[in-house]
């Protein structure tokens, strides 16, 4: 049934197809219209049905402007309602997407209990067929697929300044309601050459979630545009390998596709789902996974920074520069469950900062050095906190501990030269530890 | 014949940088500004003061066309908002955006020059000096390149008013430039008004505190759904005025105002 031709041309069809609804749905979710996307497609379907009563054949350029003419009704609608009674365009969203859709479905019963209309197979519209990508033209998504793309990066400056802030953007005099249309109406070009492929009732994913997963991976429009389409393209070719089993083990992958007779469309979107999985956890900064990480490398730091300074200090009165201190004294000096003393030790043993003997640990010179900066860091600042906030000194030292491990150097540089110009340094104490300005022994 | 000296030796009137005749503004029926008449001559940092909901934003909006007006009229040097564009600033209240857009603080102030270039043209090599230029301005040079949620509350207001100096206007309006910034930004923002009046720039600042205003400002602006006065604030800054702006909860405007919106159909 498909030989390999027929195979790259579904899989192109699909890609370019994810890849257009990626880029214009980018722009549709920051303008925080994901929504209208959803209702366009919904309410395609009673456009779709009465062509095909008109028309009385399954053709698809009458079929697409029935879906385009009722699907811009709707848009129409929500925003008549939106702008003459008081619902909120969330609401009429909702309203209208249902009553469309219920309409739609009501024709299409209409369509299936006749002969003709049973055979024309008009309920595929639903959930999108395989088959309408090797009966299609290509290039019909192909030329919709490149309009887009120039379109977009045409007019790259005025749908930023438009979607970060509309209201800056009207004042510099852009027509910020003709460009919200031309948005509106690629999404719904877009939306009505994906209809036969995914559905009307799926669409709105393909603009959808491309977008979402794109942004985990970056911090710039011009790249969140690219790699939406790229997810776009990969979520529909994707869909497409596995709605058709015949096709995988055509490319050797049979195995992938149990599943005869799935529409395309929900496999589009579980593919589609899957990328925004990964993205979600997996993105190098904005992703779950790094930021769990990096929340944890903090959290391991500022342990062992208590630690360092909490060794520092038991030791500072005595005569020797690096004396043993007894692990039971550290264990209930700080404010620190004393089960996790002993983890944090042999963690910082570990990276050559102490040194173990029996139940005593003391510094190596590189960990005196580190603890000798932390505590230095951690005094300054209580310093300026006493008097510069009016804090009491034993007030000061916890809300020390919070700020100081942020502390870039050349502020504690700076603190250092303000507290010493003020007098309340010695002068010759620069890059020392200064005293305490409270008591240390608990 | 010497024309010359006789110009130069007759007083000339100061230029009016704002005029604003009969502007009234209703949403959905309801007045929220009423009748305003000012006029502010350029120059000047003119502070706009009254009560929570006396239409202080709206005044605004109205000025540069983003609301409808139902009556009056708004010039800039003598010549409609619309054909004066490229001469005004706009710096809206930091809340009404998205601070999580894809874009750096870079991004933000280069959209500045955006009416300047243009249909379709793209910033090119001379708005990113510019740009960068501009957030020098506001103390803000290091962090170009941050997404703009990485920035603290009074840098992104920061990145707003260098977006507005980006605009290069002679006329600026700033909604509540001050609300929620850390005295750092305060002091920077302050040292940034007076720059711009000193290169002759006319500034408009909606502005809450009272105990301040005085001490910024050299013009304010009293309001409360209509003009209560509109003048220099040695002389208009007074008890009496202040009292008429913010004294006595529901006035006849209030009363008025509810009356009409229940006559009208909805």
């Amino acid at each position: 049934m498909f030989g390999p031709s027929v195979v790259w041309k579904v899989m192109l069809g699909a890609a370019l197809l994810g890849a257009a609804s990626g880029f214009i749905g980018t722009f549709a979710v920051l303008r925080r219209r994901a929504l209208v996307g959803d209702m366009l497609a919904h309410a395609a379907l009673p456009g779709i049905c009465l062509a095909f009563l008109l028309v009385g054949s399954r053709e698809l350029f009458s079929l697409s402007l029935g879906a385009l003419a009722t699907g811009l009704l709707g848009v129409v609608c929500v925003a008549a309602i939106a702008r003459w009674t008081r619902t909120s365009q969330d609401a009429a969203i909702g309203i209208v997407l249902s009553t469309f859709f219920g309409a739609g479905i009501v024709l299409l019963t209409v369509i299936q209990s006749n002969p003709t209309g049973h055979q024309a197979g008009i309920d595929t519209y639903l959930f999108g067929e395989i088959a309408s990508l090797q009966s299609r033209d290509l290039g019909t998504i192909g030329i919709t697929a490149l309009t887009v793309l120039f379109l977009v990066l045409l007019g790259f400056k005025e749908l930023q300044v438009l979607s970060f802030d509309p209201e800056f953007a009207a004042a510099q005099g852009w027509p910020t309601f003709w460009l919200d249309l031309a948005v509106m109406t690629m999404v719904a070009v877009v939306t009505t050459i994906g209809l036969p492929i995914c559905g009307v009732i799926l669409m709105a994913a393909m603009l959808i979630t491309p977008a979402v997963a794109a942004r985990f991976w970056t911090n710039r429009l011009e790249h969140l545009l690219a790699i939406a389409a790229l997810i776009g393209a990969l979520a529909g070719a994707g869909g497409c390998l596995l709605a058709a089993p015949q096709l995988t083990a055509t490319i050797g992958l049979g195995w992938l596709s149990s599943s005869h007779g799935v529409p395309p469309g929900p496999l589009i979107v579980l593919a589609g789902t899957a990328l925004l999985m990964v993205s979600m956890f997996f993105a190098p900064e904005r992703g779950l996974v790094a930021r769990a990480w990096r929340e944890r490398k903090l959290r391991a730091r500022i342990a062992q920074d208590h630690l360092l300074r909490a060794l520092y200090e038991l030791g500072e009165k005595e005569p020797e520069a690096r004396p043993w201190i007894d692990q039971h004294r550290l264990m209930h000096h700080g404010h620190w469950t004393p089960s996790t003393v002993p983890f944090r030790l042999s963690q910082a043993d570990r990276k050559g900062l102490l040194e173990h003997q029996s139940n005593r640990v003391r510094f190596t010179d590189r960990g005196r050095a580190l603890a000798a900066k932390l505590v230095r860091t951690h005094r300054l600042w209580e310093l300026y906190m006493v008097e510069d906030w009016r804090r009491s000194p034993e007030l000061v030292d916890r809300s020390a501990d919070a700020v100081e491990h942020s502390l870039p150097e050349e502020v504690v540089e700076r603190l250092e030269a303000l507290l010493q110009s003020e007098g309340r340094l010695p002068a010759t104490s620069l890059g020392e530890v200064p005293e305490s300005p409270h008591p240390i022994e608990p | 014949m010497s024309v010359a000296p006789s110009i130069a030796s007759k007083k000339v009137a100061p230029t009016t940088a704002l005029e604003i005749h009969d502007l009234t503004v209703a949403y959905r029926h309801k007045p929220v500004l009423w009748d305003i008449d000012l006029e502010v001559p350029e120059g000047k940092l003119a502070c706009i003061v009254g009560p929570n909901g006396a239409g202080k934003t709206t005044l605004i909006k109205a000025t540069l066309g983003l609301v409808p007006l139902a009556s009056g009229n708004v010039k800039i040097y003598g010549r409609p908002y619309r054909e004066q564009r490229h001469l005004v600033g706009y710096v809206p209240q930091r809340e009404t955006v998205d601070w999580d857009f894809p874009v750096t603080a870079l991004d933000v102030v280069k959209m500045g020059t955006y009416g300047k270039l243009g249909w379709f043209r793209r910033p090119g090599a001379r708005e990113r000096e510019w740009a960068r230029e501009c957030l020098d301005q506001v103390e803000l040079a290091d962090f170009a390149h941050r997404q703009i949620r990485q920035l603290s509350g009074g840098q992104q207001q920061r990145v707003f008013l260098a977006r507005a100096l980006a605009q290069d206007a002679k006329v600026y309006f700033m909604d509540e430039p001050f609300a929620g910034v850390d005295a750092a930004t305060e002091g920077a923002i302050l040292r940034l008004l007076q720059d711009l009046r000193s290169a002759g720039k006319t500034v408009f600042v909606v502005h809450h505190d009272l105990q301040t205003a005085e001490e910024y400002f050299d013009w304010v602006i009293l309001l409360n759904m209509r003009l209560l006065a509109c003048g220099p604030v040695e002389t208009t800054f007074t008890r009496e005025n202040l009292h008429k702006t913010y004294g006595g909860r529901l006035t006849i405007l209030d009363q008025a105002a509810e009356a009409v919106s229940r006559r009208s159909p909805e």
